[in-house]
């Protein structure tokens, strides 16, 4: 498992070799790929995004102090909010002013930085919904139970796989109402990837985790990419950032004003700037940040050999 | 919140008393059809007053033309027909035959006849069909005007409450009602001024607007009840408001004793009583004060930042639960003194406050739900647009018209006139 | 005070032809608010056009009965997609003040002068229940256990009424345990969730609002031939939150609270009403505090009464799970 892990971010990390670390930078083979998106409330321009390409089979990170837009330019990739002007690609196809549902079953699947758990669902229902084209979902064909059973229990199947893999199969006929905050967070997770996507797009999936917890969210993460998934998500943690990003891209007031690797990313002095600010106290040199990379990726090795 | 319950239902119970109106007798009435040409006419006011002119009771007529007016007992009664609240175009056949006087037999539904006829009649000329469409484009732009004032009084407090607490007030309108019931019993048990009566209306209504959110809402916002559930317990109160209101008033609608037949002075294009203009005036004083307040004074300003962000004002030092009491004072205030205006507009009953919250509704939502501006601006939108529909639909279906326009709006613009969208995610 | 004419009135009422009304609007509306979280607040107009589309259609234009029961399910689909394409997209509320405000849209039509003609104003309409009549295999006379009995014509509505309780039970059951009404529910609970995991959400409200309508729409029929008339204030807004009342009464998202709902509300509704009118006209409760006439408005404050401490002490209804429903009033 730690030899794909790491082979599977190794080719990750091959493609994004010698990228400049220009706002816009194309990738060798992007999966999304969004031009000139805006945004406006009012008279704020929450989003203005001229060129942003996410590369297939990566883990990228999106981050940006509070406001910067970055849900709110998730909104409209994902069609949950109409953009006032661009266009977006995925794999080829373009989803400008398509709807939410559409977006999904395209393959991009978002979760939400608040969690949406459906509370008064239990937890395999929760993961039963996120599964496509099921035939009992016909009005007409839900009234006849043998035309969806055996589906249904192929879906539970996968499931409870998911569940497994999340730790949470115990929990599976509670309510998703009594879960804890990080539970939540996971069920979200395993229910978007119930949907079978290719693009996860996360929004602050660590977000009120506990520490214990994050290591295994990171850990699944990770296992996204290996599977073949490519990941966007947004954190603010750059602890975590760092430990698991192949390609950070940071959003100020909108734009996105530097993508790179995430040691690179720390020391530009337009992040610090703009994200960092003045109470950043650990000014990171590379070694460092290196240093520390390595720290979190022998604690996850031990970890993973427990 | 048990005591909450006990306490409101303690409060209205003790409206049983105050409100124990003089009890009609059943059996005794005057009623009447008022046709045209074969067809009925709605809207026409009829007043009924004992031999020596003291008041018994008032009528408007309903969509089939009908008209009905409990007497206490046996005897002579002067019958009026309102020539003003005739439709346009439409005249008594006899112009000195607006007022009958007829006897009611024990136990008798005694009928009264008006004739009516098309026309300006013979002998005078009316004036070219040309100036007289105009003049009564102007009319209806004016009671337009009152009718959306009225609303934008009982508006205001639905925008306002909702904007703070997010609650959809379904029991708004019996604030109305109970602003105009308060008023008619000082005014009409007590024989109060109506003037003061109105005073006393509207302090009672500021007080229970307090009571209700001090024992009531703010008991069960303080337990977390969701916004769904207040909602429906909400339709419970209006439910259990307005049949107490008919169990204490009766079915009937009446009149005010003051201010009820007088006769229309010409402003311009426009024919109407003085009182109408002095509610107007009134009306727009207290929505422009409201206004004001809520621009420039600390806690109106609050309660912008509340309905703004409610998480964000509590966090930077707005004591909420007090802007929100304050809230339901005013908006309990300003709805009794709606209610008196509407009453002076269209009388007393007991229906009065939920057959013109969906006016309300409709304002609050064509100007953007929770902007208290936008509420004011849509409420006149829907009186202007209610009385001019009347132009091309029949008045019966004024009403029927404006919530049409209030659908196609939501169609064009869901988010309101004044409105903003909501965030996702 | 007459015990025994109460007793037989108030055990009518469980089974009788108010309540297989109210529990059909009840089934429809529980699909709508308590599975689909959708705040109809006109659902009396899914009723009204029905009962008038079947009315107008035999009585006014002469035409087959069955032409007009046709005519009563299209009205009720037609209004469900007026109603729903311009608001399911739009937040609850503003679905609940459009409902609102279409079925008082509606009423007024049908009592307008206007259009007297067709829907014959206040009077309502009458005239068109006998092929309804005609099918009754009941022979005259008096049927029933002891002092409850109900006549021919009462019973072949009763018949009818609850066999069509039976097969919406049935049919929302099914549905309810379907994938198809796990969406259903998920959409309460949440909509952009339901919508970031690919399904179309707008699509599965606007078929619980046709579900919802259309059982609704069986009682209108009901309501109609068991009165063999009808008239525009039947459908005021008072009946939608009458049927309101039922389902939280019997607990929302649940298969027969509504059914239940509809018996215990009618119960008590009968029981009261005819306890006080019994009291006043026996001097129990003196003319001073209540008259006969007053019974009613009685009533209705304790209807108003009963949703508000429902929901404040039992938003689950009798028999509902609280961690199950969606009303949480805590
Ligand atoms: N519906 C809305 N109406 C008005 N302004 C909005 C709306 N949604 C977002 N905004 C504004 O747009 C800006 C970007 O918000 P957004 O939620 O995208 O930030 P973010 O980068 O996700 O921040 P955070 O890290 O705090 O989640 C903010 O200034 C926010 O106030
Ligand atoms: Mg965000």
């Amino acid at each position: 498992m730690h030899a794909e892990t790491t082979s599977k971010k190794a080719v990750a990390l091959a493609a994004f070799e010698g990228l400049p670390g220009e706002p816009g930078v194309p990738k060798p083979d992007p999966i999304l790929v969004a031009d000139g998106v805006v945004r406006r409330f009012g008279g704020l321009t929450a989003v203005d995004v001229a060129h942003l390409e996410v590369q297939r089979g990566s883990i990228t990170a999106l981050i940006g102090p509070n406001g910067a837009g970055k849900t709110t330019f998730f909104n409209q990739l994902t069609g949950f909010d109409t953009a006032d002007a661009g266009s977006w690609t995925f794999n080829g196809n373009s989803l400008a002013g398509v709807p939410a549902h559409r977006v999904a079953r395209s393959g991009m699947v978002r979760t939400f930085q608040l969690t949406k758990a459906l509370t008064k669902l239990t937890v395999l229902e929760n993961m039963r919904l996120g599964a496509q084209d099921q035939r009992g979902e016909n009005f007409f064909r839900s009234l006849i139970p043998s035309l969806w059973r055996r589906q249904e229990d192929q879906i539970t199947e996968r499931a409870e796989e998911l569940l497994e893999r999340f730790k949470l199969d115990a929990k599976r006929d509670d309510f998703a109402g009594s879960l804890s905050g990080g539970q939540r967070k996971l069920l979200e997770m395993a229910r978007a990837l119930m949907v079978g996507p290719e693009l996860v797009m996360l929004d602050e999936p660590m977000a009120g985790v506990n520490p214990a917890l994050t290591q295994s969210l990171l850990g699944h993460v990770k296992g996204l990419r290996d599977e073949g998934m490519t990941v966007l998500f947004v954190e603010h943690d750059m602890d975590m950032v760092r430990e698991i990003s192949d390609w950070v891209v940071v959003m100020a007031m909108g734009n996105v004003i530097a993508e790179g690797p995430p040691d690179k990313i720390m020391s530009d002095s337009r992040v610090i700037d703009a994200y960092l600010g003045a109470h950043h106290d650990a000014p990171l040199s590379a070694e460092e940040a290196e240093e520390q990379l390595q720290e979190a990726e022998a604690e996850l090795e031990i970890e993973e050999k427990a | 919140m048990r005591r909450a319950v006990i306490a409101i239902t303690a409060f209205l119970g003790g409206l049983v008393l105050l409100l124990a109106a003089p009890a009609w007798a059943d059996n005794e009435a005057l009623k009447g059809t008022i046709q045209n040409q074969g067809k009925p006419v709605s809207g026409v006011k009829i007043s009924v007053t004992s031999e020596d002119g003291q008041p018994v009771g008032q009528a408007t007529t309903g969509s089939d033309g009908t008209w009905n007016v409990p007497v206490p007992k046996s005897g002579q009664y002067k019958v009026t027909l309102d020539q003003k609240t005739l439709p346009a175009g439409v005249t008594l056949k006899f112009k000195d035959r607006g007022t009958l006087s007829v006897q009611v037999y024990d136990g008798m539904q005694r009928n009264v006849l008006f004739a009516l006829s098309s026309g300006s009649g013979g002998g005078d000329s009316g004036p070219s069909a040309e100036s007289s469409y105009f003049e009564r484009v102007a009319q209806l732009i004016f009671e337009g005007f009152n009718l959306g004032l009225i609303i934008a009084l009982g508006a205001m407090g639905i925008s306002l409450v909702f904007g703070t607490t997010g609650l959809t007030n379904f029991a708004h309108g019996e604030l109305l009602t109970l602003g105009a019931m308060v008023a008619f019993l000082f005014n009409v048990s007590f024989g109060v001024p109506l003037i003061f009566a109105a005073v006393i209306s509207v302090a009672v209504g500021a007080l229970f607007g307090y009571a209700q959110d001090r024992w009531f809402w703010g008991r069960l916002r303080a337990r977390g009840s969701s916004l769904l559930a207040m909602m429906i317990i909400s339709i419970g109160l209006a439910l259990f408001m307005r049949y107490l209101f008919l169990f204490l008033f009766g079915g009937e609608s009446k009149a005010f004793l003051d201010y009820n037949a007088q006769p229309g002075i010409q402003v311009g294009p426009i024919t109407a009583a003085p009182k109408n203009f002095i509610a107007m005036a009134i009306e727009l004083a207290v929505l422009v004060l409201v206004s004001m307040a809520l621009l420039k004074t600390r806690t109106g300003k609050a309660a912008r930042a509340i309905s703004d962000n409610p998480a964000l004002a509590a966090s930077s030092g707005i004591n909420v639960d007090r802007v929100i009491r304050i809230i339901w004072t005013v908006g309990g205030a300003t709805a009794a003194l709606g209610g008196v205006m509407l009453g002076l507009a269209q009388n007393v009953g007991y229906q009065m406050g939920f057959q013109i919250l969906l006016g309300m509704f409709a304002g609050v939502t064509l100007g953007g739900l929770g902007s208290a501006f936008g509420a004011l601006v849509g409420s006149i939108v829907v009186g202007l647009f209610t009385q001019l529909s009347t132009l091309v639909i029949p008045t019966e279906l004024k009403f029927s018209g404006s919530l049409v326009v209030l659908i196609l709006v939501m169609l064009i613009r869901p988010q309101g006139i004044l409105g903003r969208r909501e965030r996702i995610g | 005070m007459d015990w025994n004419t109460i007793f037989v009135t108030t055990v009518k009422a469980a089974i009788g032809f108010e309540t297989v009304v109210y529990a059909l609007a009840a089934i429809g509306l529980n699909v709508q608010f308590g599975y689909a979280g959708l705040l109809n607040f006109g659902h009396a107009a899914f009723l009204g056009v029905a009962a008038y589309g079947l009315a107008v259609t035999v009585s006014t234009f002469h035409l087959p009965f069955w032409l007009g029961i046709l005519i009563g399910l299209a009205a009720t689909v037609v209004l469900a997609l007026l109603l729903g394409i311009p608001t399911l997209r739009l937040r609850a509320d503003y679905l609940a003040i459009v409902t609102i405000a279409a079925a008082e849209i509606v009423r007024n039509i049908f009592r307008s002068v206007a259009f007297k003609d067709i829907f014959g104003g206040s009077d309502g309409r009458q005239n068109f229940s006998g092929d309804f009549f005609a099918l009754n295999p009941y022979g005259p006379g008096q049927y029933g256990i002891g002092p409850i009995t109900f006549n021919e014509r009462v019973l072949w509505v009763l018949t009818v009424g609850w066999v069509l309780v039976a097969l919406s039970c049935a049919l929302v059951y099914l549905l309810m345990k379907s994938p198809w009404g796990r969406v259903l529910k998920a959409i309460r609970e949440d909509e952009d969730a339901v919508r970031s995991l690919g399904k179309n959400v707008f699509s599965y409200k606007m078929q619980a609002l046709v579900l919802g309508g259309l059982i609704g729409c069986l009682g209108g029929f009901i309501f109609a031939l068991g009165q063999a008339s009808v008239q525009p204030d039947l459908f005021s807004t008072d009946f939608t939150f009458y049927a309101y009342t039922i389902v939280i009464l019997g607990g929302a998202a649940r298969v027969f609270s509504p059914v239940v709902g509809a018996s215990i509300f009618w119960v008590l509704l009968v029981f009261i009403g005819n306890t006080l009118s019994e009291a006043v006209a026996a001097g129990v409760i003196p003319s001073s505090i209540m008259t006969v006439n007053q019974v009613g408005a009685v009533r209705f404050m304790l209807v108003g009464l009963g949703l508000m401490l429902l929901l404040i002490f039992r938003p689950q209804g009798i028999f509902g799970d609280k961690r199950e429903i969606a009303l949480d009033a805590r």
